[in-house]
């Protein structure tokens, strides 16, 4: 088990979340009585299994789907719908197509003036390594750059947290190690809270500060685990492995295919 | 609230009727009849046995021109997709027909057949022949590559390859040309009809207004029109789904 | 590539020369009266020209057209998007529109006369009106189909509902929206013949009907029918280019 967040440090809340969907015959329980806290500045993972409820939680936490019980709190206001200041990162598949990289990472710039977009957006571009892609198409892009799009354009509004549904799902293994380490990049230069759903256990280890461990439906915190290796993480180390094995205990699966 | 779902289109047609009431009483025209005159027409047509009359005259024609263009466009547009050379010529001579309405045939039907049923069938064949055509044209090059060379692997000869492979394959969007192309054909049998015959409900709609300003009975052709297309609509989608 | 290009074009001309070929001596051979042979066609385009109503009846039709479908466009895409957007509208006003589409614009004509009387009004009117349903239904199918991802992220980044339309709503449904208009267009040119046979007295659908009624001149007919078969396929083609550009190219290509 972990250490939860220092109180004067605590960010983001949810308290004895319980979401339901259906009615009568086709009540279906998702969540049960989820109660979790994430701290400013922390990453944290959720893992579990295809189907088990955390994409549904993630997206309660962000607004787009109501709560049947409990409550999400943010900086001590609850949560009643989508927030600019809490930005979801959907697979590559949420860039818009029918504008280009520009376009995109300037979105939710519209309230800017003209030079300050401008700024704002060549800045953005640049930390995600699109520099010189401003003008093409998504369709233009592969996966990997797509996706840093929809990352550049999370990111240009400022937001105070960054929710990742799985968002390197689509992407081929290798390309997906590059993203993760570009992702661990960005975090530590623009220090946003991160919150990043993924059933990929190798994933959480190596990106997370706290790995928030699922059970299936209906959906229970299992356990947290703490990973407390510095940045940047040797996935050969002793501790990353001995991390890694710890939840691939937890979660029941042996070691030999 | 389930019912409340499927009222909801009631509501609009309401909606609708209340509209075309007041707009007709505002309007103090002696000549365009609300609703409950077209009714009332609807009642009258029964009555007198016309309305079937009419109905399956117009039914009859689409028919027999439908099914034909079908006989002859599915085999067609399979042969000018399959062969790319064929295709690439027969093309834009299809895409120049296509815009020519089946009414601006009308002189050469009369021509080559006369007033009468021969004549708005060729219409509305030639109607639903190109349509057709180009359909099972596009469906054909739209079969994947892949399933082609799956069962050439397995060592099926070209006609076995059409049978066995190409035709499920394109059934589904078959089925949706098919409806279209019901559709544009239940459309032109109504033009057909206004010009080359003496019977349907093309027919009724031109004679009523021209031997008696009847427009009540024009609008309750319209209105037989609408319900018969979406009926063809509904039956085509019933065979699909199955 | 290139045999592919010269495929292209040449195979449909060789085709096309077979085919006139074949009409001339079909001609000749039946011994018909009336029924034109091709150098008949292309004397009856002649005579046309010469007489000054070749333009002026392109011209007359094209207008006609250009009327109604702007109208319907300017009408139609509003319309559609907002019933496809407000969850109750298209299911109440769905099915009315389903009913109202087969209702052949030809069927409309008597009432087009009430209201219009016998001229371009009418046909304008006629074109409004057989445009005007599959833009709506175009419209709200495209509106239906934007993935709830981009309503998401509009909503995340703060925009209002109707900014949400303008801003991501109708540029995901434009490809769709674009099929509408482009079906559209050719059924508004199919009408405008139709209208014109039977409620004005200039364009190419009169030409035609005109033509036969007035002296069986079958190569005026014949010549009629070619060119609103090409203007027609001009008239798609211009709206095929408009698919390629960039901001909806995407909706268009096979993924």
């Amino acid at each position: 088990m972990s250490a939860p967040p220092s109180p004067g440090n605590r960010k983001l809340h949810v308290s004895d979340l319980d979401v339901t969907f259906g009615a009568n015959a086709s009540r279906v329980e998702v969540l049960r009585k989820i109660n979790l806290e994430v701290g400013e500045g922390e990453f944290v993972c959720i893992l579990g299994p295809s189907g088990c409820g955390k994409s549904t939680l993630l997206n309660v936490i962000g607004g787009f789907l109501p709560a049947s019980g409990g409550a999400v709190t943010i900086d001590g206001e609850r949560v009643t719908g989508p927030d600019p200041r809490r930005i979801f990162v959907f697979q590559e598949r949420g860039v818009f197509p029918w504008l280009t990289v520009e376009g995109n990472i300037g979105f939710g710039l519209s309230k800017l003036d003209p030079a300050e977009k401008k700024k704002r957006i060549d800045h953005y571009v640049k930390l995600v390594g699109l520099v010189g892609f401003e003008h093409s198409y998504p369709s233009e892009l592969s996966g990997g750059m797509k996706q840093r799009v929809e990352v550049a354009r999370a990111l240009a509004v400022n937001p105070d947290i960054l929710y990742l549904d799985e968002p390197f799902g689509a992407l081929d293994s290798i390309t997906r190690l590059i993203m993760r380490s570009e992702l661990l990049r960005i975090w530590r230069a623009e220090k946003k809270t991160i919150l990043f759903v993924t059933h990929d256990i190798e994933e959480s280890v190596q990106l997370a500060d706290r790995v928030v461990v699922m059970s299936s439906r209906p959906a229970r915190i299992q356990t947290i685990v703490e990973i407390d290796i510095p940045h940047p993480r040797d996935l050969s180390s002793p501790r990353y492995l001995e991390l890694r094995d710890g939840i691939f205990g937890e979660i029941g699966l042996a070691h030999k295919i | 609230m389930r019912l409340l779902r499927k009222l909801l289109p009631l509501a609009g047609i309401a909606i609708l009727l209340l509209g075309w009431d007041l707009a007709v009483r505002s309007s103090s025209s002696m000549i365009l009849p609300g609703p409950g005159k077209v009714f009332l027409a609807l009642v009258e047509l029964a009555r007198k046995g016309l309305l079937v009359r009419h109905v399956v005259a117009s039914l009859f024609r689409v028919t027999w021109g439908f099914l034909g263009a079908v006989v002859f466009a599915i085999p067609l547009g399979i042969i000018l997709g399959w062969n790319r050379r064929l295709g690439l010529s027969v093309s834009p001579f299809l895409e120049i027909l296509r815009p020519i309405s089946p009414l601006a045939w009308i002189p050469i039907a009369i021509l080559w057949f006369g007033v009468g049923d021969p004549s708005a069938i060729f219409i509305i064949f030639l109607g639903s022949l190109l349509p057709m055509t180009v359909a099972s044209m596009n469906a054909i090059r739209s079969v994947p590559q892949i399933h082609v060379n799956a069962g050439k692997n397995f060592g099926l000869s070209d006609l076995e390859l059409l049978r066995r492979v190409v035709l499920p394959s394109i059934l589904p969007q078959l089925f949706v040309a098919l409806r279209l192309t019901l559709g544009v054909a239940w459309l032109v049998v109504v033009a057909a009809e206004m010009i080359a015959v003496r019977s349907g409900l093309g027919f009724l709609i031109v004679d009523s207004r021209n031997a008696g300003d009847r427009y009540d009975l024009v609008i309750a052709g319209m209105v037989l029109i609408g319900l018969i297309g979406i009926a063809l609509d509904a039956g085509i989608r019933k065979v699909e789904v199955r | 590539m290139n045999q592919r290009r010269l495929e292209i074009i040449f195979l449909p001309l060789a085709l096309g020369l077979l085919f006139i070929a074949g009409w001339h001596f079909a001609v000749i051979g039946s011994h018909t009266k009336v029924f034109p042979s091709p150098l008949a066609v292309y004397r009856g385009f002649a005579e046309l020209s010469r007489r000054g109503v070749l333009f002026p009846y392109i011209g007359a039709s094209l207008l006609r057209v250009g009327a109604g479908y702007g109208l319907a466009l300017m009408t139609g895409i509003p319309a559609g998007i907002l019933l496809g957007s407000v969850g109750w509208a298209s299911r109440a006003f769905g099915p009315l529109i389903q009913f109202l589409r087969p209702i052949s614009p030809i069927a409309w004509i008597p009432v087009a006369i009430v209201l219009f009387g016998i001229g371009t009004t009418s046909t304008v009117f006629l074109i409004y009106i057989a445009s005007f349903f599959p833009i709506v239904l175009a419209s709200m199918n495209g509106v239906g189909a934007v993935p709830k991802m981009y309503t998401d992220a509009g909503r995340n980044f703060g925009l209002s509902k109707g900014k949400l339309l303008l801003r991501v709503v109708f540029p995901a449904a434009l490809p769709s929206i674009l099929i509408g208009l482009r079906l559209a267009l050719g059924i508004a040119w199919l009408v405008v013949v139709a209208a014109e046979m039977i409620a004005v007295d200039s364009g190419l659908g009169y030409l035609i009907i005109d033509a036969r009624n007035a002296g069986k001149r079958y190569d005026l007919v014949v010549a009629g029918m070619l060119l609103i078969g090409v203007i027609g396929l001009g008239l798609n083609i211009l709206i095929r280019r408009v698919e390629t550009l960039r901001p909806v190219q995407w909706g268009f290509r096979a993924e």
